[in-house]
């Protein structure tokens, strides 16, 4: 019988730093903080680690990680490309392991000074470092050259087509900053956002405002996985993995996908959707909670479409009513998100569905059966379906 | 993982906040003509009704009005503010001392907003109070992190009725260590005015670049089956042909989407900037820019045309206008 991805791992800890403007200490000593702090989480100790699984984009080395926090011997270790859509991939790529025994023990990391080091809004430069540069030759000369940019290029075309307005990203962004309010890890703790703020802040690139954009971090998070066996004798209820999965879609490019016969929608995320429903045996009526990964607010309502909450351009009906808040439908983001968290490329979500499951989310809504993980669009991406014992 | 010193200081300014910086400050005169020609002359401001007794006479003010800018100048301490020791010690240069004693050493203004209530004319005597507003949280800046403090000035005439207010804001922050300077690249020269950036170039694109600066728009076309494709590939998606030439586009085209960007702004680029995605007549789509209309015209379906144009620092790019502008 071939091996499935299904019920086989599961993520039994998790670790972070605290998120700050600042971090005053390096990338290196950021992730090796967050990797003891999950290993502290679930009571396994450094020797037990066998794996590592990081971002192509992070700058800290598995090895380096590894070797900094004092895990030894490694039989596995791999990165995941394509900037945010990596952070459900680098957990998919560790319940492989763990599923086909090339690893017990698989550590899945993050850490960058995302404010006070490399500034990913700062955009991309002549002296990018990627085998796609060429890729960026079509944007550069034009000035397109920042995350915002490309995505506020695509949603402006998808409002056009489902009459999607300013009013349906605001609430996004607001139902994501009350979830932010309760959560002291959270940059924007404490601070609500009125409709009337969202208006007035400023222009970013048409037709997004700031608010719909996320903010940049410094801070690190870890995961870890190993078999659900294994999870049975450790500290924490694990988040057993019901299905997981990674997927590029048709004439994708990263993050510049304006040549398909629609660019209103991600091919990529469907795809996704239908690996991760077909391997769990659920659909998106037994979703309960979800991460959606919130870079900028629009790339939440065309996820909620790939994942058949509602029909194509549909999301900003499913919206309304507090759908995404505490109380609602699908309580989305419940750390508060890239938006109003902190940005660790998607990485503070797999922890925050990790504490979802385990019934440990500072606004943990009463059902947690089922826990949908998203990780990065406009990029090959991934996700994920957690879920209780 | 907090840092107390942080924590003690946040608490420290806390007292601050609402806090009046000291007792009003009386104008050292009153409002004069002479104050007024000086400030005038300075600013290059001929507006009679300022300067001129006759002709403001015959004004809806009736007479000789002050500029309303001067409005903090009739209150402002003189050339002693040029000297720290003879600086008077209020509530404000004490929030700044704290400040500095935890690094926050420099400062700079970054807002200035005046309210007016109505003109001042020769004969008012003014007063100004100061309050101490709001004390933003640390902020991360290009120059350093700091704290934006933000005052109120309220100034009232010889009857204790405003005339005016003041919203201040200055950045009290640690410098940022700035980078050693550049060698200009002109030597000697000033420095070079910034530029687009220009294209990475390599095997499967520089041809595009090539034929785009004799002044038309190319369009890979596959050999073999005819399909054109942008942005161009070494080998053909429909039949996996790799051998291609061009066609030139004949130049119509609609806008398939766009965006406006207003922040970052980069150097060597104009903004509010539009980006579009231009759908060709041929069937192709590309990533432009659309000028010649305000950003505020350019809709989704627009019909545009294009123009191939040389720019700063040697480059030819192709841009859109709008269709028969």
């Amino acid at each position: 019988m071939p091996t499935t991805l299904t019920n086989e791992a599961a993520i039994v800890g998790i670790g972070q730093t605290e998120f700050s403007k600042n971090s005053g200490r390096s990338e290196l000593q950021l992730t090796a903080e967050a990797i003891k702090a999950a290993l502290d989480d679930c009571g396994l100790t450094p020797s037990d680690v066998d794996g590592m699984t990081t971002f192509t984009l992070d700058t800290t080395d598995e090895i380096e990680a590894a070797r900094a926090v004092g895990i030894g011997d490694l039989t596995f270790f791999n990165r995941i490309p394509h900037g945010g859509g990596a952070a459900i991939g680098v957990v998919q790529h560790a319940v492989m392991a763990v599923a086909t025994g090339v690893a017990d023990v698989v550590v899945c990391y993050r850490g960058l000074n995302g404010r006070s080091g490399q500034r990913y809004s700062a955009g991309v430069a002549e002296g990018v470092a990627t085998s796609d540069l060429i890729h960026w030759s079509w944007y550069m000369p034009y000035g397109l050259m920042t995350p915002a940019s490309w995505v506020a290029m695509f949603t402006q075309r998808y409002m056009h087509e489902y009459g999607a307005t300013a009013d349906d990203l605001a609430e996004v962004a607001i139902a994501t900053r009350e979830h932010a309010v309760t959560n002291p890890a959270a940059f924007f703790y404490q601070r609500p956002l009125s409709k009337q703020e969202y208006y007035e802040a400023r222009w970013i690139a048409e037709p997004l405002r700031l608010y719909d954009c996320c903010q940049e971090t410094d801070g690190a998070c870890a995961a870890i996985v190993t078999s659900v066996e294994r999870a049975r004798d450790l500290k924490q209820k694990p988040a057993i993995v019901r299905g997981v999965a990674q997927a590029a879609g048709a004439d994708q490019e990263s993050m510049t996908s304006f040549y398909r016969p629609s660019i209103s929608c991600l091919p990529e995320m469907d795809l996704v959707a239908k690996q991760i429903y077909a391997q769990s045996g659920l659909g998106p009526q037994d979703l309960d909670a979800a991460v959606i990964y919130d870079a900028f607010t629009s790339i939440v309502l065309w996820q909620i479409e790939s994942f058949g909450l509602c029909g194509r351009g549909e999301a900003k009906d499913f919206l309304k009513g507090g759908t995404l808040r505490r109380e609602g439908r699908l309580p989305t983001n419940t750390h508060g998100g890239q938006l109003s968290e902190a940005y660790i490329h998607g990485m503070n979500g797999v922890n925050e569905g990790v504490r979802l499951v385990r019934g440990t989310s500072v606004n943990q809504p009463k059902k947690n059966d089922h826990v949908l993980v998203t990780a990065g669009v406009g990029v090959p991406t991934s996700a994920m379906i957690l879920g209780k014992e | 993982m907090s840092s107390d010193p942080k924590q003690e200081l946040e608490r420290k300014l806390k007292a601050y906040v609402g806090v009046e910086t000291g007792p009003p400050t009386p104008a050292p005169e009153p409002v004069n003509e002479s104050m007024i020609r000086h400030w005038c002359e300075a600013m290059g401001d001929e507006n009679p009704a300022y300067i001129d007794a006759a002709a403001a006479a015959g004004t809806v003010h009736g007479g000789i009005v002050a500029p309303p800018t001067m409005l903090q100048g009739w209150t402002l301490m003189g050339i002693e503010m040029a000297d720290p020791a003879k600086m008077r010690k209020n509530k404000q240069t004490e929030l700044h001392e704290l400040l500095s004693s935890y690094g926050y050493t420099s400062v700079v203004a970054t807002n200035c907003d005046q309210t007016y209530v109505r003109y001042l004319r020769p004969g008012d005597r003014l007063t100004a109070t100061t309050v101490i507003e709001s004390i933003s949280e640390e902020k991360a800046t290009a120059l350093g992190i700091g704290y934006f403090i933000n005052t109120r000035d309220v100034y009232r005439d010889q009857d204790g009725a405003e005339v005016g207010s003041m919203l201040f804001r200055v950045l009290k922050f640690k410098p940022a260590q700035q980078p050693q300077a550049a060698p200009s690249a002109t030597s000697g020269g000033a420095p070079a005015k910034p530029t687009r950036l220009k294209p990475p170039r390599g095997h499967d694109n520089a041809w595009w670049w090539d034929a785009l600066a004799t002044g038309a728009l190319p369009i890979q076309r596959c050999k073999a089956c005819g399909v054109l494709r942008h942005p161009p590939r070494p080998m053909c998606g429909a039949c996996q042909s790799v051998a291609w030439d061009h066609v030139f586009a004949k130049g119509g085209g609609t806008v398939y989407s766009y965006t406006v960007l207003h922040h970052p702004k980069f150097p060597g680029y104009d903004y509010p900037l539009v980006c579009a995605v231009i759908e060709l007549d041929e069937g192709t789509r590309i990533v432009s820019n659309v000028v010649g209309c305000a950003p505020a015209d350019v809709t989704i379906g627009m019909r545009v045309a294009l123009s191939v144009a040389p720019v700063d620092g040697g480059m030819t790019l192709p841009f859109f206008r709008p269709a028969g502008s």
